[in-house]
């Protein structure tokens, strides 16, 4: 027989395995920040250049199983969850990965200092981006369970918790982003103008990464319920 | 009629060959799909699927298998029509049994999803059709079985739904899944026994001679049941919880799932034989019974039941020279299927295919259980289905029914020239 057996044919590829992988790429990607802050805050742009390297390579990665999953995704497929939500899901999970990658590379190529006393805040408010981003990797990661129980009200419940956890996580980085940007104005005078727009910048990406984390959430909480 | 007299053991034999060809076909394929889903699941290994397998189709076939074997021997063609010349009748289904063979053959070699139930039915039509007349045709017949084909599927997924979401609620959602699932499992092996019980005591047993009034045949299968449920309780114990990942310890809920499995796939086999082997000894009870009679078409010869065991010798004779390879081909690719899915959907596809087997309706098994596994995702029971390949194994009979019926017209005029 040369084909398969057609009843084996039935049971498609699941996507979530895929989607789990992807998110842990984009946590890597975004936990090199802090390898890359430190290395910028020590004026070290050698070890900064590598990290880069690092984080772009992580993200075309996450760029190569967002479309492994996007692919493996024809219509006929049938799903206990929705095959828009699942996509919008990938691409929210990718566009962590790309912000990581955004920050790495402006910081590197204006060889961007952070004032001394920014510094430390700066160290602080990365890891709360990071934080996030971890939470949000441990909340997909359950979809296994998930899927398991067969959505069962135990598992939606815990996973609405890690969800909620993930929205006060991603609300600490937006006071520390508050803080940060208000010590960058007492700053600002004494700095070049520009170099003040690209630390603007900065710290907005840097909130991105927790605000992308928390939609991650949001979405994995719309795909539950039906 | 003095075709009949003169050539009559060549029949028998020729009758014989392709039935046992037939049924040796549908132990080496057929099976592999029913039996499938338990070795996917890993509740059972690949032997000791063979061995469930041969005790099981074979007491499915010569247990509950006489009213399919009726059907297909005396619901689809009119006895009367034949009663000047009962060759035709035999040359027709010797044409039907080979015309069905050799569009299984042909399909299952491009890897096809066809049923040997639309094959067997299409060529019987097509050559009572055709070859004799249209009245000649139970029509009325042919289309309740048609009817059949399509709410088969239909019965099976709402099973297969209902049973992953009465586990879903009763197990899953509760407070200690582990411990729920030992409480529960019992309760499904006694519906289990129940049912194949059911079938047996009020249609099955009637061949063999004991008859059973409707009350007595409940109180037995409810008995039946109870025993089953005795036993997987004991069974249970010796169950133990190990360190599992995830809060909900899942993985020691499926280890009292594959226990369950293990009945499952029983009762999956004995549904399995007790349709399926109809399509192959349906028509070799009808040549028979008309050879035996010298050519009167009209008797009521019951089957004999030497004839079911042919079937069922012929299902196992597949199964373990060439079964056990597309068990565990078909196995090894359904690895989605954990226990407490391929539970709901093998029960579902077994009850179905049992009640159908008691009203004499020949199903097609695989298309039940892809009704039931539909069903358990329909529940958000399992990952990833691929509907196209659902779309084309149901549209396979569109194709397999006048496929049967054009090779079993071609074979019918072929022997009736060469007879006749």
């Amino acid at each position: 027989m040369p084909s398969s057996n057609p009843f084996s044919r039935l049971f498609g590829r699941s996507p979530f395995g895929p989607l789990q992988e992807h998110i842990a790429k984009s946590h890597a990607a975004s936990e090199q920040l802090r390898a890359f802050m430190t290395a910028v805050l020590a004026d070290d742009w050698e070890e900064a250049a590598r990290v880069r390297e690092l984080i772009n390579q992580l993200e075309h990665e996450a760029d190569d199983l967002k479309r492994e999953i996007r692919l493996g995704l024809p219509n006929s497929l049938f799903m206990p969850v929705s095959r828009s939500d699942l996509l919008e899901l990938v691409s929210l999970q990718d566009k962590i990965a790309n912000r990581a990658k955004d920050i790495a590379g402006l910081m590197l190529g204006r060889k961007m200092q952070i004032p001394e006393p920014l510094a430390k805040p700066m160290i602080g408010f990365i890891n709360s981006g990071i934080a996030a981003v971890e939470q949000a990797r441990q909340t997909i990661n359950e979809i296994d369970e998930l899927l398991e129980s067969g959505f069962g009200r135990q598992v939606t419940d815990l996973l609405t918790q890690m969800i909620e956890k993930l929205d006060s996580l991603e609300h600490e980085a937006d006071q520390l982003e508050v803080e940060i940007r208000g010590q960058l104005f007492e700053l600002e005078k004494e700095l070049p103008p520009v170099d003040v727009m690209f630390l603007y910048r900065i710290i907005d990406w840097v909130g991105e990464l927790s605000d992308r984390a928390q939609r991650v959430g949001g979405r994995l909480q719309i795909l539950m319920a039906r | 009629m003095s075709i009949i007299l003169e050539h009559g053991n060549t029949f028998i034999l020729l009758a014989c060959l392709f039935g046992f060809f037939m049924a040796w076909g549908i132990g080496a394929n057929d099976v592999a799909n029913a039996m499938g889903t338990s070795v996917g699941s890993k509740a059972i290994t690949i032997k000791q699927a063979i061995i469930i397998a041969i005790i099981f189709e074979f007491a499915g076939a010569w247990l509950a298998g006489g009213e399919v074997t009726s059907t297909i021997r005396k619901g689809i063609v009119d006895a009367e029509v034949f009663v000047g010349n009962p060759e035709l009748l035999v040359f027709g289904m010797l044409a039907s049994l080979l015309a069905a063979g050799i569009w299984l053959l042909t399909a299952s070699y491009f890897g096809w999803p066809v049923s040997t139930t639309h094959s067997i039915v299409g060529a019987i039509v097509g050559f009572a059709a055709v070859g004799i007349s249209m009245d000649s045709v139970h029509w009325d017949g042919v289309g309740k079985i048609a009817m059949s084909w399509i709410t088969s599927p239909l019965l099976s997924g709402t099973l297969g739904f209902l049973l992953f979401k009465s586990l879903q609620k009763l197990i899953f959602d509760s407070q200690d899944p582990f411990a729920a699932a030992k409480r529960y499992v019992p309760m499904y092996i006694f519906f289990v026994g129940f049912i194949i019980a059911l079938v047996t005591f009020t249609k099955g047993l009637k061949h063999l001679g004991l008859d059973i009034t409707g009350f007595e045949a409940l109180v037995y299968s409810c008995l039946s049941g109870l025993g089953l449920a005795l036993l997987g309780f004991w069974l249970e114990r010796n169950i133990k919880r190990e360190q599992a990942s995830g809060k909900l310890q899942i993985a020691n809920v499926e280890k009292v799932f594959a226990l369950l499995m293990i009945f499952t796939a029983c009762a999956m086999a004995f549904a399995h034989g007790s349709n399926d082997v109809a399509n192959a000894i349906g028509p070799l009870a009808a040549i028979i019974s008309v050879v035996q009679a010298g050519g009167d078409v009209a008797s009521k010869v019951a089957t004999p039941s030497w004839v079911l065991l042919i079937g069922a010798g012929g299902i196992v004779a597949g199964l373990v020279m060439y079964g056990h390879k597309v068990i565990a081909t078909v196995g090894s690719h359904i690895t989605e299927l954990t226990p407490s899915r391929g539970f709901a959907a093998t029960l579902a596809t077994a009850t179905t295919v049992v009640l159908a087997s008691g009203i004499g309706m020949p199903i097609s098994t695989t298309h039940t259980l892809v009704g039931g596994v539909l069903g358990v995702g329909l529940a958000r029971g399992l990952a990833a289905l691929n509907l196209r390949v659902v779309g084309s194994i149901f549209a396979s009979w569109l194709v397999t029914l006048p496929a049967g019926a054009i090779l079993s017209i071609i074979i019918f005029f072929i022997l009736k020239a060469s007879f006749g």
